[in-house]
């Protein structure tokens, strides 16, 4: 049909014309990735870090060594594993929000000085004076650790600016919860991004509960991988429990924004298996359905899972798991014996020069 | 009957312009809606409309014509029904006047004339004898000090609305789209929470952003990302992340624009640690201090004032004038009484210490220029030479930056002192639009000079 005029349509054709076609190129959809034996054990081990090291943080939370607000990442290890894996340290950066240990771990970050922050310690990644929410780690692009929901879209929109603008090839992977997709600044950086076809990919980790509201409480347009759209930025979902699935989704968003077409938006369907922090008794859901996620879709047994199709034996999975506990036994002494921050260092890093 | 056609006002602060050009000659009849003639303002060249019908009987300011002061009868139309020749104006053409005239006593209740800004301004001491004084609207030094540090460093960018294709909302970053290209200067959609975070981002990532709000006012929508994103971030990472990035653009009163377009944010900024604030006064400060800013490793809040950008000051011909970050400067000598002021205020301070000393009172002015960190050796240094001091802000009296610099002389000086510290600021309230409120709530020559009065118990 030559003629735009949709004025003297039967309507049986309005009807039909109905289903909204591609206006635009859209990524395809993404493939599982398939992975050999090195790669998954890989996969296992970082995961299998970051839930022993959350549990080992929240122990250290109830013994009173760590203090204040603390997010723990338990449940959607298979999110940050999967998405961090298809990036380059030193050249893609990272920007998330309070719940960030689990990306500082899956990005190499030595567990120890992170668990010495958590305790408030010197030898901290932040000398103790950031706590849980606030890591970073400017030699590995990571740009924290951001206690206010919402603001690291904006930051890492900036971080993804500085990208562009350097033309150093490095895209910008900016986390951020179902929580924060409510928050205007979020609208108004994928308006800046698109606009300027910024490198970025914005990660929804939809763990379902924004504090203790549920998605479908809070969200007129609970889909969230749509909520790009009008922005003409695409938006894909993607298994968050599934890290071969993640894995897949990172490898074509990435694939999108290196070409140069702009930002993409994926959301991760995750689930934390604790409260919203440490001080949330999580009331606002049953047992069962904690429950049923652990059984049913927990990212470590996948892999494990995964392991086995490939003939990992027990033995070699025995051996990971003890050298992980050791690993983070070695983090929780560290940040148990290193000494506090010296009184001095209270009106130090304020400014960074003298006037 | 004539009727009067008179220089326009075509923004809120605008007090002249120059009739750039004529687009109709004696005799042309025009209608409602025709261009007659093309006026430069200090920001733009804006095109004048007729809104009468008639004939064109006289023109009474030749093009190209500066300075003409708005109000002024340019031309004369005659209308077609009306008898032709009769000069005499329309009596409720009259009218406009008056409000103009009001307009600019309201302006001028906290501005200073442009041919009454000080040329005696102390010029910092270590400028080398002999430097040629070049004089420079404050809006062209904030710009030339962009345009310098743009120009030895590829890091460092303008973003924010009309900054670019439009030249600047106040025209400050004239030019610059020209010299620099898209890349670094860069227009953002109305989007304040947004491109303020893009801008803490880059910087955080290693650029060095300049990011011009239209007004500090818009700022409340982005003052999470400069308190909570930029201010804090080095301190949080134990010194790790750094964040230099200048916020800038105009802070405080401009002329009849209401109580949502007039605040100063200096209070609230300069009660942040991690954050540099700075206000200064005069163009040479400007300049010097911006540079300053945008070399700076750490956040900086640079308030500017919209009364000010047309101001002429003289400003040192140097390759490279940077002046320090958190030095006061003693920008008149007395011995009788300290006027502690910045931005704006320190016009206002500057016009009762002549008044004052009129009166044979000698009051010594000190510009503060960096709020944050504050500069208290020099105002102790004064009070201690003149054992009175009146802090004078526009800006509102409670939890103010003279309410600290009270504090501060009660901690640090009060052995200095002979009277009670007193301070002049804007009144207590939202500022009103009417000229007569407008006038009423700002601070006022006068009562720095009855202020002065009671310190010094004359």
């Amino acid at each position: 049909m030559a003629k735009p005029s949709t004025s003297k349509r039967a309507p049986e054709q309005a009807a039909a014309a109905q289903p909204a076609t591609p206006n635009r190129e859209r990524p395809p959809e993404p493939k599982r990735h398939v992975a050999d034996k090195a790669e998954l054990l890989e996969y296992y081990r970082q995961m299998l870090l970051i839930r022993r090291f959350e549990e080992r943080a929240g122990q250290l939370y109830g013994l009173g060594l760590i203090g204040g607000f603390c997010h723990l990442y338990i449940g959607q290890e298979a999110v940050a594993v999967g998405l961090q894996s298809a990036l380059e340290i030193g050249k893609d950066s990272v920007i998330t929000g309070y719940r960030d240990h689990g990306h500082m771990l899956a990005y190499g970050i030595d567990p120890k000085v992170i668990m010495a922050e958590l305790t408030g310690r010197q030898a901290g990644i932040s000398k103790g004076k950031g706590g849980s929410m606030h890591m970073f780690s400017v030699e590995h692009r990571f740009y924290g650790g951001h206690g206010i929901v919402g603001a690291q879209v904006s930051l890492g929109t900036g971080l993804a600016f500085k990208h562009k603008y350097s033309n150093d090839g490095g895209v910008c992977l900016a986390y951020f919860g179902d929580g924060a997709t409510n928050q205007g600044q979020v609208y108004e950086s994928f308006n800046m991004a698109e606009l300027w076809k910024l490198p970025i990919i914005y990660v929804i980790e939809n763990n379902q509960y924004a504090m203790g509201t549920s998605v479908n409480r809070s969200s007129a347009e609970d889909q969230l991988y749509k909520r790009g759209e009008s922005f003409r930025i695409p938006g894909i979902q993607v298994d968050g429990m599934d890290v071969l699935a993640v894995r897949g989704a990172a490898a074509t968003a990435l694939e999108w924004v290196r070409a140069g077409k702009g930002p993409i938006l994926l959301e991760l369907k995750t689930y934390r298996y604790r409260g919203h922090s440490m001080s949330d008794p999580a009331k606002y859901r049953s047992r069962d359905e904690v429950q049923a996620v652990r059984d049913k879709s927990d990212p470590i047994e996948a892999v494990k899972r995964e392991l086995a199709a490939v003939g990992v034996s027990e033995a070699e999975i025995k051996k990971i798991d003890n050298d992980i506990k050791a690993i983070v036994v070695e983090a929780a002494d560290f940040a148990e014996q290193s000494p506090e921050p010296d009184a001095s260092e209270l009106y130090t890093d304020v400014l960074v020069e003298t006037y | 009957m004539s009727i009067e056609l008179k220089m326009p006002a075509l923004s809120p602060t605008m007090e002249e312009g120059t009739l750039a050009k004529w687009l109709v000659k004696v005799g042309d009849e025009v209608k409602s809606g025709d261009i007659l003639a093309e006026i430069e303002t200090d920001k733009a060249t804006m095109e004048f409309e007729a809104v009468d019908e008639g004939r064109i009987t006289e023109i009474l300011v030749a093009e190209g014509t500066d300075e003409v002061k708005v109000g002024t009868v340019i031309a004369l139309i005659v209308g077609e029904n009306d008898a032709a020749g009769d000069a005499k104006a329309k009596p409720e053409a009259a009218a406009p006047v008056v409000e103009e005239a009001s307009e600019q006593q309201a302006t001028a209740a906290v501005a200073p004339k442009s041919e009454k800004a000080p040329a005696s301004l102390k010029i910092e001491p270590d400028v080398p004898a002999g430097t040629e004084l070049v004089r420079t609207t404050v809006r062209e030094a904030l710009r030339d000090a962009m345009a310098e540090e743009m120009r030895a460093d590829d890091r460092i960018f303008v973003m924010g609305e009309e900054v670019a294709e439009y030249q600047g909302a106040y025209k400050v970053t004239q030019g610059l789209l020209e010299e620099f290209g898209g890349r670094r200067v860069i227009d953002t959609p109305i989007t304040e929470y947004g491109f303020a975070g893009v801008g803490t981002g880059a910087a955080m990532g290693g650029l060095r952003p300049i990011i011009e709000f239209m007004t500090f006012n818009f700022a409340m929508q982005a003052i999470d990302h400069i308190i909570n994103s930029a201010a804090k971030t080095n301190y949080m990472s134990g010194g790790q992340m750094r964040c230099p990035i200048v916020f800038r653009g105009p802070n405080g009163a401009a002329s009849r624009v209401g109580a949502q377009h007039s605040q100063n944010y200096a209070p609230w900024y300069a009660s942040v640690p991690g954050l540099v604030v700075i206000a200064p006064y005069s163009a040479a400060d400007a300049k010097g201090l911006l540079k300053a800013a945008i070399r700076s490793e750490d956040p900086v809040v640079f308030l500017e004032n919209e009364l000010l950008y047309g101001q002429s000051f003289d400003v040192p011909k140097l390759d490279d004038y940077v002046l320090p970050i958190g030095k006061a400067n003693v920008v008149r000598e007395g011995t009788d009484v300290t006027l502690v002021s910045y931005s704006i205020g320190v016009g206002v301070a500057l016009d009762a210490a002549a008044e004052l000393s009129a009166q044979g009172i000698e009051a010594e002015v000190v510009d503060l220029r960096t709020l944050r960190p504050l500069d208290t050796d020099t105002v102790l240094k004064s009070l201690a030479k003149t054992n009175r001091l009146v802090c004078v802000e526009e800006g509102w009296p409670v939890c103010s930056v003279s309410s600290e610099i009270m504090a501060v002389v009660m901690e640090h000086g009060f052995d200095d002192l002979d009277a009670p510290v007193l301070r002049v600021t804007n009144e207590d309230v939202p500022l009103p639009y009417a000229a007569n409120l407008e006038k009423l709530a700002l601070i006022r020559v006068a009562d720095v000079v009855e202020a002065a009065k009671k310190v010094t118990y004359r």
